[in-house]
């Protein structure tokens, strides 16, 4: 049983940072014009990636399924423009590894001719959840906060939903596309609500966001009144990165803790972004899939900082081009926010469905890091932790690369928020030890479930060997034992007349092959036949 | 002095029963010795140690017979680990048993295998699939990247490739001194 | 474009190593420059010579070591070891002590253990109790507070001519120059079954806590609250060990006001403040969760106590703190907080 606070809490630790999103919600939210290239990679959520449906030179619609996905977590892909297929190949994606992953290249026809998706769902509110469920998988909804999460999935938790929160805390300095979206179209996003409200059959519904923004409160709060939504709360929290963390807004909103390696639905909440209600909105509504989404363009590194509404797919530097092109003080590339964020090599890799930000930095932004001295255990970084972890001690023992212990310091509750390298007075790069940690314990456990399979196959391997070994043996010991026998019985007269028959069979043999050359005995046609070869 | 001898007597039968008790109540099952090494040893099963596959092995590390250092598919986390496990010194690998590479994996030339199912027969986990005179190819998931195949092919069609590392099991790297850029440029 | 990469947070660092330890140097300055007000120009030759001998210690064995010199005195964790040993030390005392203590705290207690961040052990602390245990005779070389000396206050010249060739001025010995501290004096008598009222009276135990003292450890008392102001110390280290000497002196004080000194004259008397904000609450060396300081500062307060009063030096913060710099590690083991989401530790 869960209820939301009167009064929303503090979260734990955590830091007050400049929010700097004023300069990129001066301009309202316009579209971004569609590219000549679409990059569309088939891995853009959690689970594993689609698989291409389509074929090089095809003829696609914008909206149509480009890429399906056969697992229960997982989603498909559509066409985000219309034109042709050109490519389907390997092609770098923003991932920290700078690795290429599989993608389809589409070439734009300019005409954006929509496919008719079969999406559309009238009457939401009143349909079974688990077709609603059918329509945001179809659609390749996944959750628009970062994480990726298929939308499907987290609408089916499998028990009873008390309280649904739609997180629209965007806490990240500079992130302001939610607060875009808020602001721009209310209404989309509370039809997205009670319908996924309607689908978890959830009792209460909360939407939290930061107190620093009034604007998107004041946009959605006339827009529950427009359409006489009483039950849907709005609760703004305090202003504190990571308030916006789904355990943290979780906790600010209700005071309960999400359990260690656990999910909200333990707790019985389910927790969905404001940008995802959206697109169940647009998809359930106007039959339109995930093909677009908000991305906010920021940064002292561009001309005109905004928020665009984006085809997936879009090349980096398509968007950056649209917002007046880099200024010169750009000197870092950044998907994502400030302190969660990945750097990018290149403007050439593609938006995908969890870009919520292009920070272009300048270097006073996002200056280029000091060398790390020691740790000196001040602790600030326990201090800041919102997951009241030890960060020195998880550094101390990722350091170490004792994997056993930085366990035992919980470092999966780590959720590499950044708070602690950020405070960090030696500049240690914290969250990348960490996050060498995790992986690194992630493939010692792959190792250890290939070594087991292979001690299996191995065992298997003797078993059979040491059975054939036996059979053989088997077999030998009967055909010794025959012959003993013949011997035991057998006299010298039935010896004598065992020979005699033999040299008769060669003898009616040699006269056999003499008759009809080429003809004999089964056994030696197919030596013949061998040495023929 | 009788009832002294006799006081101690009783407490000392009494205490014997009670820890021979618990010694069956709370009796621990164990994992025996060799078990727990077998476990921690890679499974490659390649034989470099010297031993015909990790359990003989392990059963020679748990008799004194063989060291901890002769496994350079565990390399060097793998003598931490049975290092600790049997609360000894860790040592450097014995460079006589070869050097720990990377994780590889067989890949057979198709158009050069001639189907003699040597490799077939030398493959400790059967990862390899195929039959006599029909083109064999290696099962890349099952393979332990052992090097065994490699030798009895009489037409040298056996190549060892180092895994490809995918997104998926992409690692971060160990940070240095200072920050480096952790990936060259992707394109 | 192409770009560099890292990994995250980009934001521009909010702390730096070397800009914590130059605001603990000035929350120094208001003790130091009271201690110079009443103990005159030893304490300023202390200090110059504790932080040159101490800075020219780190950079030398840095450079057997082989490791770069400048960024490791650049964080002035160095320099800050030797100010805080300076403070501790004599104003009178012959000028090789604090060279021998600077020298010995950087030497061996920090850079034979790796460095800065790898010392068990407070630097400054150990530079001083090997001081006081090999050479004390040297360390009870304190002149009497200004306003309470009979005759002489020491000016630069004879002070440097003092500390340098051991010259007392005409018609002075070294015993006529000195005094004991309020503690040291306070131990004496009361050995000599004085009641702690007679003692009180005297004009050396001034307001409440020593004559000259009590300001002293006021001004210190400042620096560090300005400290926590601007988050360089947390409160809990500080506020126990205050809490626990106070409590326990409170306690005896009350159980028995002949023999034992009062809260009051504890806190203010000898280090406490410099020891409560500057010295134990050197990172390095303390507990680190937030529990384990409450721990830490209070086993210092109470070891405090229980050496002032039955132990053989006068003054204890010092033994106290490495006693409770073995402790840190076991702790912090033990005191680890409930992480998020989990039930209990």
């Amino acid at each position: 049983m869960v209820d939301l606070l009167q009064q929303p809490l503090d979260i734990v630790g955590g830091l007050r940072l400049a929010a700097n999103k004023a300069q990129s919600l001066r301009s309202p939210l316009r579209a971004a014009p569609i590219p000549e290239r679409l990059i569309v990679p088939l891995g853009q959520h959690i689970g594993d990636p689609a698989e291409a449906s389509v074929e090089v030179g095809q003829q696609v619609l914008t909206g149509q399924v480009i890429g399906r996905s056969l697992n229960y977590i997982g989603a498909p892909v559509h066409a985000p423009a219309s034109g042709t297929v050109c490519d389907i190949g390997d092609y770098p994606v923003a991932h920290p590894s700078g690795l290429k992953a599989t993608c389809v290249v589409i070439q734009s026809d300019g005409q954006d001719r929509r496919a008719e998706t079969g999406l559309r769902m009238p009457a939401a509110l009143a349909a079974d959840p688990a077709d609603i469920r059918q329509r945001v998988r179809d659609a390749g909804i996944v959750g628009l906060g970062g994480a990726g999460f298929p939308s499907a999935v987290k609408l089916n938790p499998g028990r009873e939903v008390e309280l649904l929160v739609i997180n629209a805390a965007e806490c990240e300095p500079y992130i302001s596309c939610d607060e875009a979206l808020m602001c721009a179209r209310p209404e989309e996003v509370i039809a997205g609500i009670r319908i996924m409200q309607h689908a978890l059959q959830a009792r209460q519904v909360v939407i939290g966001l930061e107190d620093n923004m009034p604007a998107a409160f004041d946009c959605l709060k006339r827009g529950l009144e427009a359409v006489g939504e009483t039950a849907i709360r709005i609760m703004p929290v305090p202003t504190v990165y990571p308030a916006g963390g789904e355990k943290q807004l979780i906790y600010a909103l209700t005071g309960e803790e999400v359990p260690s390696q656990g999910l909200p639905a333990d707790l019985g909440i389910v927790c969905h972004n404001v940008g995802t209600a959206a697109a169940v909105a647009r998809a359930l509504g106007q039959g339109e899939p995930l093909i677009s989404r908000i991305v906010t363009v920021t940064g002292a590194g561009v001309r005109e900082p905004c928020n665009l509404e984006v085809r997936i797919g879009t090349p980096i530097a398509e968007l950056v081009a649209a917002c007046g092109g880099y200024s010169d003080q750009v000197t870092r590339l950044l998907m994502g926010g400030p302190m969660m964020g990945i750097s990018l090599t290149s403007d050439r890799l593609p938006v995908i469905k969890t870009t919520n930000c292009i920070l272009a930095a300048s270097d006073a932004e996002a200056p280029a890091p000091a060398a790390a001295r020691p740790c000196i255990r001040c602790g600030k970084c326990a201090e800041v932790c919102p997951a009241y972890l030890l960060p020195q001690q998880l550094f101390w023992y990722a350091h170490a690369r004792d994997f056993d212990k930085v366990q035992d310091y919980n470092l999966f509750d780590c959720i590499e928020c950044g708070c602690c390298a950020q405070v960090c007075p030696s500049h240690i790069p914290l969250v990348q030890y960490y996050r060498f940690a995790k992986t690194e314990i992630w493939d010692l456990e792959r190792q250890r479930a290939r070594a087991d399979v292979a001690r299996q196959r191995h065992e298997f391997r003797l078993e059979r060997l040491e059975r054939e070994k036996q059979a053989l043996e088997a077999r030998r010991a009967a055909a010794k034992k025959g012959l003993e026998t013949r011997e035991k019985s057998g006299d010298a007269d039935a010896k004598k007349a065992e020979i005699a028959a033999a040299l008769a069979r060669v003898q009616a043999r040699k006269s056999g092959q003499a008759a009809t050359p080429g003809t004999g005995a089964p056994d030696d046609s197919a030596n013949t036949s061998k040495a023929n070869r | 002095m009788l009832t002294a001898i006799l006081a101690l007597g009783t407490l000392a039968a009494l205490f014997g029963l009670l820890l021979g008790y618990s010694a069956i109540r709370f009796r621990v099952e164990g994992d025996p010795i060799v078990d727990q090494i077998d476990n921690l040893l890679p499974q490659t099963q390649c034989g470099q140690c010297g031993f015909p596959g990790c359990r003989p092995y392990a059963e020679a590390i748990a008799g004194g017979e063989a060291d901890i250092n002769q496994c350079p598919p565990g390399g060097d986390s793998g003598i931490q680990a049975l290092a600790e496990l049997l609360g000894v010194d860790p040592k450097p690998l014995n460079a006589e048993h070869g050097e720990h590479t990377e994780a590889r994996v067989a890949v057979i030339d198709e158009q050069t295998c001639i189907g003699c199912t040597l490799c077939i027969q030398a493959c400790p986990v059967d990862a390899i699939l195929g039959a006599a005179k029909q083109m064999h190819t290696v099962i890349a998931r099952e393979c332990t990247g052992c090097d065994l195949c490699v030798a009895p092919c009489p037409v040298d069609c056996i190549e060892m490739v180092p895994v490809e590392r995918a997104l998926a099991t992409w690692k971060w790297p160990y940070p240095q001194g200072e920050h480096r850029p952790i990936a060259d440029t992707g394109s | 474009m192409d770009f560099p990469t890292q990994s995250s947070p980009y934001l521009p660092a909010s702390n730096d190593v070397g800009q914590l330890m130059l605001r603990v140097s000035l929350a120094l300055v208001p003790g130091a420059l009271c201690l110079f007000w009443f103990f005159g120009w030893g304490v300023v030759f202390n200090l110059v010579l504790s932080a040159l001998s101490a800075v020219l210690a780190e950079a030398a064995i840095l450079a057997l070591r082989g490791r770069p010199i400048r960024p490791a005195l650049g964080d002035g964790s160095a320099l800050l070891t030797g100010l805080l040993l300076a403070l501790a030390l004599p104003p009178l005392a012959p000028w090789w002590i604090p060279v021998l203590g600077a020298a010995f705290a950087i030497v061996v207690a920090k850079q034979l253990f790796g460095g800065l961040g790898y010392n068990p052990f407070n630097p400054a602390m150990v530079g001083f109790v090997v001081l006081i245990i090999s050479f004390p005779l040297q360390m009870t070389l304190w002149p009497p507070p200004t306003g309470l000396h009979e005759g002489h206050a020491l000016d630069l010249g004879e002070t440097f001519r003092l500390i340098f060739s051991g010259a007392t001025p005409d018609s002075h010995t070294l015993d006529s120059l000195t005094m004991a501290t309020p503690l040291d004096s306070a131990k004496t008598q009361l050995g000599l079954d004085y009641t702690w009222s007679e003692i009180r009276a005297k004009p050396l135990y001034g307001g409440f806590a020593g004559y000259g003292w009590e300001w002293i450890n006021l001004a210190y008392l400042a620096g560090g609250l300005w400290l926590w102001r601007k988050r360089v110390i947390q409160w809990q280290i500080p506020v126990a060990l205050l809490g626990a000497l106070g409590a326990t002196a409170l306690l005896f004080h009350i159980g028995d006001s002949d023999t034992f000194g009062s809260p009051l004259f504890h806190l203010f008397s000898g280090a406490t403040m410099l020891g409560a904000f500057f010295i134990a609450t050197d990172p390095v060396s303390a507990a680190t969760t937030p529990r384990g300081r409450l721990y830490y500062g209070a086993g210092i307060g109470v070891l405090t106590y229980v050496i002032r009063t039955w132990g053989g030096y006068p003054d204890a913060i010092a033994f106290s703190v490495l006693l409770m710099n073995m402790a840190a590690p076991t702790i912090d083991y033990y005191t680890q907080p409930r992480v998020f989401g989990h039930r209990d530790k």
